[in-house]
C-alpha cells in the first residue's frame, strides 16, 4: 500500500518529464532523444542555483522556467529545425548528437561525481493515515499536477495555445491562415523544456544528479509517452502514475536491480503490440 | 565480384597491415586494435542501418551477447576460445533475428525501431548485471593464458592483424552484398518499402536477413573485444556507448558505403586521440566533439564527410 502511494508520488514527476516529451511529439511529430540530457542539464542548473546562490530548489523553479523556455526555443529554432529537413532519421541523429554534447559537457565540467543538495526537508515525512509519505515527493506530486493544469489552460484558452493545437492537427493549413509554424514549433519545444526545468527542481531535493542521470529517465519517459499515446497530455500523466506504481512494486518484489526491468518490458510489449498506446486513438 | 571491385579493399588491407612494422609503441597499437574493433561493430551497423535504412540504437545487444558468450563459454565451460568466438557470433545473429522478427513483424520503423532496439539492449544490460553467470556487477575475467591456441597473443601486432583480417573480410562481404540480389532488395526497402513490396520483394525476409547478418558482424566485434581486453561487465558489453559508436562511424564516414564505417571509425578515434593530447585527460571532451560533429554532419547535407569533400571539389 505504501509502495503504491510512493509509486504514485514518483509517477507524477515522471509524468511531468513525459509531458514535455509528449507535447513535443504531438506537435512537432519528432522523437526528442535529447530530452533526458536536457533534464540532466536542468538538474545541474538547479544544483548550481542552490550551491552558488543558495536558492532553494523549489524557489529556483521561478528563474529556471523562463531560462529553459528560451533555451528550448533556441535549440529548436537554431539546431533541430534547420537540421531536420523533413527527415525523421535526421532528427533522431541531431537530438542524439545534442544529448551526447550536453551529457559530456556536464561530465567535463562537474566530473562524474554524484552530487546532491542538502535541504532541511529532504528526509521529512508526512503521516497520512497508516502511511508515511516523503515530503519532497508529496510536493512533487502537487506541483506536477499544477503544471499540467496550467498547461491545459494555456493550450485551451490562449491564442498561442490554440495555434499550437492547430499546428499539431494541420501544419499546412495553419501556415495558410497566417500562423508562423516554425515559431510555434520552437514555442512548443520551449514549453517542453520548461516542463523539464520544473521536474528537475522537484526531483533534486530527494534525488541526486550526475552526468548520466537523465538516461535513467529517458526510457521511462518514452515508455510513459508510448503507453499514454503519443501526443496525449492526460495520457502522459496517467502513464506516469502507472509507471511509477509499476516501478515501485517491481522494486519491492524483485529488488532494486531488476526493478527497472518491468518498465523496459512494458515498453517493448506496448511498442510491439499496441504502438498507439493504451489510451491512444487507433492509428 | 570483379578484380576492379576487390582491388581497393586489398590495397587498404595491405597498407594497413604494414602499420605494426613502423609503429611498435604499445599504446599506439592498442589504440589501433580498439579502433579496428569499433570499425567492425560499425560495419555491422552499416549493413542494417546503411543499406537497409533501419536505424538501430541498440547494437550493444549483439556486441554484448557475443562478448559474454565467448567469455562465459571459456571461463565456465572450458570451451575452446575459437569455437566460443564462432558460437558467440552465431548467437548474436540469432538474437538479431529474434529482435528483428518481433519488431519488423509489428511494423516498427524509423524512430520506433530505434527506441525498441534501445530498450532491448537495456533489458539485456539489466539482466546481465543481475545474474550469476555473467559475474553480475563485478564482471567476468578471462584468465590470462597467452598461447595462440588460446586466442591470446604475446604480441599486440598479431592481434592487430587478426582484427584487420576480420575487418577486411567484412569489407569483402559488404561489397559482395552490394552485388547480390539481397543487397539490391535491401536498398529498395530503404528507399521505398511499399514500392519494394509492390515489386514482389519479401520485405520482412529481407529485413530479417539484414539484421541477422548485421548482428553477427557486430557480435564478432564484441567477441574480439572480450578476447583482447579479457574483461567484461554489463556497462561495457551492453552499454549505450557501443550502440552510439557503431552508429556514429558509418554516419560520419558515409552510410551505405563499403568503406564508410572504417573511414568514420578511424576519423573519429584519431580525432579523439588528438583532442586528448591537446587538452589532456578531461573526461568527456572527445565525446563532445563526436556529438558536435554528428550535429554538423546532419545539419549540413550531404550528411557525411566524403560527401562534403565532393561538394567542395565541385565548386
Amino acid at each position: 500500500m505504501e509502495a503504491v502511494a510512493n509509486g504514485l508520488l514518483t509517477g507524477a514527476v515522471y509524468g511531468l518529464v513525459a509531458l514535455g516529451l509528449t507535447l513535443v511529439y504531438g506537435v512537432l511529430h519528432i522523437i526528442n532523444f535529447a530530452h533526458g540530457a536536457l533534464l540532466t542539464l536542468a538538474m545541474y542548473a538547479a544544483y548550481v542555483a542552490w550551491h552558488a546562490f543558495g536558492l532553494d530548489p523549489y524557489i529556483a523553479i521561478v528563474p529556471l522556467v523562463p531560462i529553459f523556455f528560451v533555451l528550448g526555443y533556441a535549440v529548436q529554432r537554431l539546431v533541430i529545425g534547420p537540421a531536420s529537413r523533413g527527415d525523421d532519421s535526421n532528427i533522431l541523429l541531431v537530438t542524439l548528437g545534442l544529448s551526447i554534447v550536453i551529457e559530456n559537457v556536464m561530465l567535463a565540467v562537474f566530473r562524474s561525481d554524484t552530487l546532491s543538495v542538502q535541504v532541511p526537508y529532504a528526509m521529512e515525512v508526512v503521516e497520512a493515515g497508516p502511511m508515511l509519505l516523503s515530503f519532497p515527493r508529496l510536493v512533487g506530486f502537487g506541483v506536477a499536477f499544477l503544471v499540467a493544469a496550467v498547461l491545459f489552460v494555456i493550450l485551451a484558452m490562449t491564442d498561442t495555445g490554440k495555434a499550437i493545437r492547430a499546428v499539431a492537427k494541420e501544419r499546412t493549413g495553419s501556415a495558410l491562415v497566417g500562423i508562423n509554424v516554425s515559431h510555434i514549433y520552437a514555442v512548443t519545444f520551449g514549453i517542453g523544456t520548461a516542463c523539464l526545468a520544473v521536474a528537475a527542481c522537484l526531483l533534486l531535493p530527494s534525488f541526486y544528479v550526475n552526468p548520466r542521470v537523465g538516461n535513467a529517465f529517458v526510457l521511462v519517459a518514452f515508455t510513459i509517452v508510448v503507453l499514454g499515446g503519443m501526443g496525449s497530455v492526460p495520457g502522459a500523466l496517467l502513464g506516469g502514475l502507472f509507471i511509477g506504481v509499476v516501478e515501485s512494486l517491481s522494486g519491492l518484489y524483485f529488488g532494486d536491480s531488476l526493478g527497472q526491468l518491468g518498465i523496459f518490458v512494458i515498453f517493448i510489449l506496448v511498442l510491439l503490440f499496441r504502438p498507439t498506446g493504451l489510451f491512444g486513438a487507433k492509428a | 565480384m570483379t578484380a576492379r571491385e576487390l582491388t581497393p579493399i586489398l590495397i587498404f588491407a595491405a597498407v594497413a597491415a604494414l602499420l605494426p612494422l613502423f609503429v611498435t609503441a604499445g599504446t599506439t597499437l592498442n589504440f589501433a586494435v580498439f579502433t579496428l574493433i569499433i570499425c567492425l561493430a560499425a560495419q555491422g551497423w552499416n549493413i542494417l542501418g546503411g543499406y537497409g535504412g533501419q536505424y538501430s540504437f541498440g547494437h550493444a545487444a549483439f556486441f554484448g551477447t557475443a562478448a559474454y558468450a565467448t567469455a562465459i563459454l571459456q571461463v565456465r565451460y572450458g570451451v575452446n576460445p575459437y569455437l566460443g568466438f564462432g558460437i558467440g557470433v552465431a548467437l548474436a545473429g540469432v538474437v538479431g533475428f529474434v529482435i528483428g522478427f518481433f519488431s519488423f513483424r509489428s511494423g516498427l520503423r524509423g524512430s520506433y525501431f530505434a527506441l525498441v532496439t534501445l530498450a532491448f539492449a537495456e533489458v539485456f544490460r539489466v539482466i546481465a548485471n543481475a545474474t550469476e553467470i555473467t559475474g553480475g556487477a563485478a564482471g567476468i575475467l578471462i584468465k590470462l593464458d597467452v598461447r595462440p591456441a588460446n586466442f591470446q597473443f604475446a604480441d599486440r601486432a598479431t592481434f592487430y592483424w587478426v582484427a584487420l583480417g576480420l575487418v577486411t573480410a567484412v569489407l569483402v562481404i559488404t561489397r559482395a552484398l552490394e552485388r547480390a540480389r539481397l543487397g539490391a532488395q535491401l536498398v529498395a526497402v530503404r528507399e521505398n518499402e511499399n514500392a519494394a513490396r509492390a515489386l514482389g520483394v519479401d520485405v520482412l525476409a529481407v529485413k530479417l536477413a539484414a539484421i541477422a547478418l548485421s548482428a553477427a558482424i557486430t557480435g564478432a566485434a564484441g567477441a574480439l573485444y572480450a578476447q583482447y581486453f579479457l574483461y567484461l561487465d554489463s556497462t561495457i558489453a551492453y552499454g549505450t556507448w557501443i550502440s552510439v559508436e557503431a552508429l556514429l562511424a558509418p554516419i560520419i564516414g558515409g552510410v551505405g558505403t563499403v568503406f564508410g564505417p572504417v573511414l568514420g571509425g578511424v576519423i573519429l578515434h584519431s580525432l579523439s586521440e588528438f583532442t586528448k593530447s591537446l587538452v589532456g585527460r578531461i573526461p568527456g571532451v572527445d565525446l563532445v566533439i563526436f556529438g558536435v560533429l554528428l550535429i554538423l554532419v546532419v545539419r549540413f547535407p550531404p550528411r557525411d564527410l566524403p560527401g562534403l569533400v565532393r561538394r567542395w571539389r565541385a565548386r
